[in-house]
């Protein structure tokens, strides 16, 4: 089970799955002399329902035997007891030869404690997504890349005096749920060089915190740069990428995930397909809030998460569970997989191969994943999470951004287990 | 129920005859309510002790509480009277049952009732059909028709009133759950307050007139004091409906920034998407308690009025 289904949410996924991975994989067991019979459950959901979906399943010991899961739940999963180590479940999972083809790094994606738990299928990155069309409008250049906070302001200024465009579109509040996090708050934290969380200790109300949120004020309250409505509303994410594919955003934040899959102009790809993407859509790197301000004192920064597929303990027929996972893993599989949406996979052959064809891809690959940063993979995370989507929504709707930190650093100590565990000053 | 009186010695034998009427006997009536007692065993009992003891843990939907839960007694419950926003849901959903249930559809319903109660035929099915319509569709069908008549970009409301760009949803949430749940639900009262209205003898109806009693004379002298009954059995029914119903949340998702986080929201929200099983559990036995409440206070205020 996948959170991807014909027509509908990540179809690309649920195409390949359908008409690629098991005729291809049921046949390569026949010719075993083994017959399979692989049932597809497709789920077409938001992701934090989905997460609830598969949490209950396998909490019942029920549910399929694959799973897509995203990275970040490999830890609460795992210290539930809802998913094991990969070498417990399939005794063959230690000897596949992918594992060479993947990096320590994308292989920490769904490790935890040390112990592999599934298999990544990709990383990303998060970018500045422009239209160039309205930026030409504004009398701002069609190739930009801002170096601060200040170049991205000045631009959505300009951007502004275009007749009925949102300047500026940077996730805000909790209905946007951890988007919000991952394209909004947590990139530009990281551009202050402030930590959410190291060496055991959360990070609460600092100077990061109160400059981000100041940035959002400045964009929602006091310039009026951004849609504060549209970060309120129950479907605002999906609205925005409407929007942004209409021509009536000006700048998105957001990962490679939006130009793959949801402006993808191929059929039946995105769910805000553009015609005309390669050639209005712009991307650019998210500076820091000034030239080496950022973490490791760069200048530019980025959120990466990965997604990954696990193997559901309680299944009947594990190897054979692991056979599927492997092939779903294999190269061919991946290139087929790349036929419908490229996307960068984990496996540096298949990258090496594959990429070149894609430019905005590549562009990730070979400029923003080197300087990326990774959330906290602790099961607590979701919860600081959750409370630093509702400081932005504090300060979108109008509470300044000291009380905004300050509330958020009051209700730190009762979620991660006391003051011991926050860092002091 | 138990008898005011208790049953003096000699009696008791002709009672147990009477209350006995099927004449089965204790064994082969056993025989015949065990299915329904297991079923209810099953279905009810267990659940409701299940939640009860989840209420008293901390167990969670993922990370090491949902390994290791633990027994945690009452906190859960001490956490819940002590979070300003479970004060604030509950606060919420007072507003809400107060105005949508109690007043507005209690009002709304017994106005639609007695103003067409004349009307008869043809006429009176065409009324019926269409104020039930809105009382038959599935919640989630209403949720999609008012989310098209709000919405901000093309609604039909603001297409309606020329106002492109208001969000109703955001800006009046409280308001627009309330006049929804309004809508959804006045059927109901209007059904139940027809049938009352022509359960009232028209030989007093009729007398009033005679005597020259003003139309609100006769509401109030003679018809009320007929339908109490139906206008408590109504006002519990609704504030109970109201109370736990849920399909607000498919409109603003208790939103924006919690402004509709009825109590039955609230406690989606904690435990699903929060994760916080046990939690939510004392939260649904708290809103169980509650409804108890109501429950009795009703039931006491129809036994004082007799």
């Amino acid at each position: 089970m996948v959170n991807a289904i014909a027509g509908g949410k990540n179809a690309a996924e649920a195409e390949w799955i359908e008409s690629y991975v098991i005729p291809k994989f049921v046949e390569a067991q026949k010719a075993k002399g083994v017959e399979v019979d692989v049932k597809f459950e497709p789920q077409g959901v938001d992701d934090e329902d989905y997460k609830t979906k598969i949490a209950l399943d396998l909490s019942s010991k029920k549910g399929a035997d694959v799973l897509g899961i995203d990275g970040i739940w490999t830890g609460e999963f795992a210290q539930a007891g809802y998913i094991k180590p990969l070498n417990q479940v399939a005794k063959d999972a230690d000897s596949w030869d992918g594992w060479e083809q993947m990096t320590d790094a994308v292989q920490q994606a769904l490790s935890f404690d040390g112990e592999r738990y599934g298999v990544p299928q990709g990383s990303d990155g998060r970018v500045i997504y422009y239209n160039k069309t309205l930026f030409e409008k504004a009398g701002l250049p069609t190739d930009w890349q801002p170096t601060s906070w200040d170049e991205i302001l000045e631009a959505g200024r300009a951007l502004k005096k275009v007749d009925g465009v949102t300047p500026i579109q940077l996730n805000a509040g909790t209905a946007m749920g951890e988007a919000t996090s991952m394209q909004g708050y947590l990139p530009m934290l990281m551009g202050t060089n402030q930590k959410l969380w190291a060496d055991g200790k959360w990070y609460g109300d600092t100077q990061g915190m109160r400059d981000v949120l100041g940035l959002y004020k400045t964009i929602y309250i006091d310039e009026g740069l951004g849609d504060p409505i549209l970060q309120q509303e129950a479907s605002g994410r999906d609205t925005s990428f409407a929007e942004f594919a209409a021509g009536k955003i000006g700048i998105l934040f957001e990962g490679d995930y939006f130009w793959r899959s949801v402006i993808n102009p191929a059929e039946g790809v995105g769910t805000a397909p553009m015609a005309d993407r390669d050639t209005v859509v712009g991307y650019a790197k998210i500076p820091a809030m000034k030239p080496g301000s950022g973490i490791n004192g760069q200048d530019f920064v980025s959120m990466s998460g990965g997604t990954g597929r696990v193997l559901n303990p309680n299944s009947k027929n594990p190897d054979l569970a692991w056979e599927l996972l492997a092939f779903m893993n294999s190269p061919e599989a991946f290139e087929a997989r790349a036929a419908g949406t490229l996307s960068i996979s984990p496996r540096k052959d298949v990258n090496d191969k594959l990429l070149a064809s894609d430019k905005m891809l590549t562009f990730v690959n070979t400029e923003v994943l080197p300087i990326t940063a990774y959330r906290p993979g602790l099961a607590e995370y979701p919860e600081v999470s959750a409370k630093l989507q509702q400081a932005t929504l504090d300060v979108v709707s109008g509470t300044s951004p000291e009380d905004a930190a300050k509330s958020f650093a009051d209700a730190l100590p009762s979620i991660v287990g006391g003051e011991d565990n926050i860092a002091q000053g | 129920m138990s008898t005011s009186t208790a049953p003096a010695s000699g009696t008791r034998r002709s009672r147990r005859r009477a209350e006995d009427v099927a004449g089965l006997g204790t064994k082969r009536a056993l025989v015949f309510v065990t299915p329904a007692l297991l079923v209810i065993a099953l279905f009810l009992l267990f659940p409701a002790l299940w939640t009860i003891y989840l209420g008293m843990t901390n167990f969670r939907l993922t990370g090491l509480a949902a390994a290791n839960t633990e027994f945690v007694g009452l906190d859960n419950y001490a956490q819940a009277l002590g979070d300003k926003s479970f004060w604030n849901s509950l606060w919420l959903t007072v507003i809400f049952v107060g105005f949508s249930g109690v007043l507005g559809q209690t009002l709304l319903g017994f106005t639609l009732a007695w103003s067409t109660r004349r009307i008869v035929g043809w006429a009176r099915t065409l009324l019926e059909s269409v104020v039930l319509a809105a009382w038959v569709i599935p919640g989630s069908v209403h949720a999609f028709l008012w989310i098209a008549l709000l919405d901000r970009r093309g609604g039909t409301l603001n297409a309606l009133l020329g106002t492109d760009g208001k969000a109703w949803l955001i800006e009046h949430p409280m308001t627009i759950i309330v006049i929804f749940n309004i809508w959804v639900g006045t059927a109901f009262s209007m059904q139940l307050f027809s049938s009352a209205l022509s359960a009232v003898p028209p030989s007093q109806m009729e007398s009033a007139r005679m005597a020259g009693a003003s139309g609100w004379e006769q509401l109030r002298d003679v018809v009320l004091p007929n339908i109490r009954g139906h206008v408590l059995t109504n006002t519990l029914m609704i504030t109970l409906w109201t109370f736990n119903t849920f399909t607000p949340y498919l409109l603003t998702a208790g939103g924006p920034n919690g402004k509709t986080e009825i109590l039955s929201v609230y406690i989606y929200k904690t435990a699903i998407p929060g994760g916080q099983l046990g939690f939510g559990a004392a939260l649904s036995m708290i809103m169980l308690l509650i409804n108890l409440g109501i429950a009795l206070l009703y039931m006491r205020i129809g036994r004082s009025k007799k």
